[in-house]
């Protein structure tokens, strides 16, 4: 009786990357400018829910989010069984070029939280022409390790529930109850692994910091915005990149932690829209 | 410590046992470890789930299957009402370096989100106090 759908639509894309056929959910809501959106590590695209149910936003954007391969209703790739998950910046680089443009997306924002904030500075760095617009959230150069990674992964400790408990603190004192604990639901669900695997990138092999001050925001605008609970990468850690590079815009979101648009979606909204107006405006 | 803080660690028995979900998610977690705020230190039991004892030191051998040891302005700031970035949860005090988790981590990081709330539960104490 009180049925109602939302206005997103997922499908499945067959797609080559890194030589071997994947098979990549993919969802999206709203017409206009393309938004491309990247999920956190051991997470998937349900953390754009808010924007893609927001017609604030949907008005004026195509709001598009994925769930990387390994990740949400994204298959592995067959042969997973046998292999280690690790996810490099050259796999992910390719990852989103390959994806933005099977979709022919026409230079599509940018938006990518943590390890979708680190990857975002390199594409800043590197294909800056690809986009219009790149807005990296909790987005820092690299994050030491600060606690033993193999806990994510091994027979004697549940993976869904050590996630779920690791990252629990990220979230920010004010989010609301039920969408704090749908932010954990789903690193609750993340396969054996992949979290893990996505530090890697995270935390060993995506260190940007001897780079990020080369990015040049007269090719591509960067806006950076970061919450202020976020102790997996710190407002400091965000400012000190936004310092380094000319013209970023940095905003620190108060309250917020690490899963913005997750976590309290209508606060990372006030937020957003503006910095979505200025790309508009551009 | 002063008296008060003392007695406010104690209540974490209280607390936990009176927490059903707790309680019952803690169902299959049997052990013993060692809380050290500053210089002060507890050895704090649990018993499927329910915590049996909370004894305050000091100790001569405590044994313990692992240990939480924070300075006590670190535990003051986490137990705060409203703990400030960086003091408000297990895990960014050890990013900070200033919280130490030692021993047997397996059966701290196998319950990581029961250590979590357990501890939290002397946050509501510290209001009250």
């Amino acid at each position: 009786m009180s049925a109602r759908f939302e206005p997103i639509t997922g499908r499945y894309m067959h797609l080559d990357l890194f030589d071997r056929p994947h098979r990549i959910y993919v969802e999206e809501a709203g017409e206009g400018t393309p938004l491309l959106c990247l999920h956190t590590a051991g997470s998937d695209g349900r953390q754009y829910r808010g924007l893609m149910n927001d017609a604030r936003v949907t008005a004026r954007h195509r709001v598009i989010a994925f769930d990387m391969p390994w990740h949400g209703k994204s298959s592995p790739p067959a042969g997973w069984h046998e292999e280690e998950y690790q996810l490099t910046s050259a796999q992910y680089t390719t990852m989103v070029l390959e994806i933005s443009a099977a979709l022919e997306l026409d230079k599509p924002i940018l938006i990518g939280c943590s390890i979708g904030g680190r990857i975002a500075l390199h594409l800043a760095l590197e294909h800056p022409e690809s986009f219009r617009a790149i807005i990296g959230l909790q987005a820092g150069a690299h994050v030491d390790p600060y606690y033993d990674l193999n806990f994510l992964h091994r027979a004697d400790v549940h993976g869904g529930e050590v996630a779920g408990a690791i990252v629990s603190g990220l979230v920010g004192p004010d989010a609301p109850e039920k969408e704090r604990w749908e932010t954990l639901w789903h690193y609750m669900q993340g396969g054996p692994g992949i979290f893990k695997g996505d530090l890697y990138f995270y935390k060993l092999d995506g260190d940007i910091r001897g780079r990020v001050a080369q990015i040049d925001t007269r090719r591509c605008p960067l806006f950076l915005l970061s919450g202020e609970y976020d102790y997996s990468c710190t407002p400091e850690e965000t400012l000190d990149v936004a310092d380094s590079i000319p013209g970023c815009e940095v905003t620190i979101m108060k309250g917020l932690g690490h899963f913005p648009m997750s976590e309290d979606p209508q606060a990372f909204l006030t937020h957003l829209l503006p910095v979505l107006e200025k790309i508009s405006q551009a | 410590m002063t008296g008060v803080e003392t007695e406010m660690i104690e209540t974490l028995q209280q607390r936990v046992n009176d927490d059903q979900g707790l309680v019952r998610r803690g169902r299959y977690l049997t052990t013993t470890f060692l809380l050290e705020v500053g210089h002060a230190c507890w050895l704090i039991s649990i018993f499927e789930g329910r915590i049996v004892s909370v004894t305050s030191g000091p100790f001569v051998m405590p044994s313990s299957a692992f240990a939480l040891r924070a300075p006590e302005e670190e535990w003051k700031k986490f137990w705060s009402e409203r703990p400030p970035p960086g003091s408000n949860d297990l895990m960014a005090l050890i990013k900070r370096r200033v919280l130490k988790a030692e021993g047997n981590l397996q059966i701290f990081m196998s319950h990581l989100r029961y250590f979590k709330e357990a501890l939290g539960k002397l946050r509501a104490a510290a209001g009250g106090a």
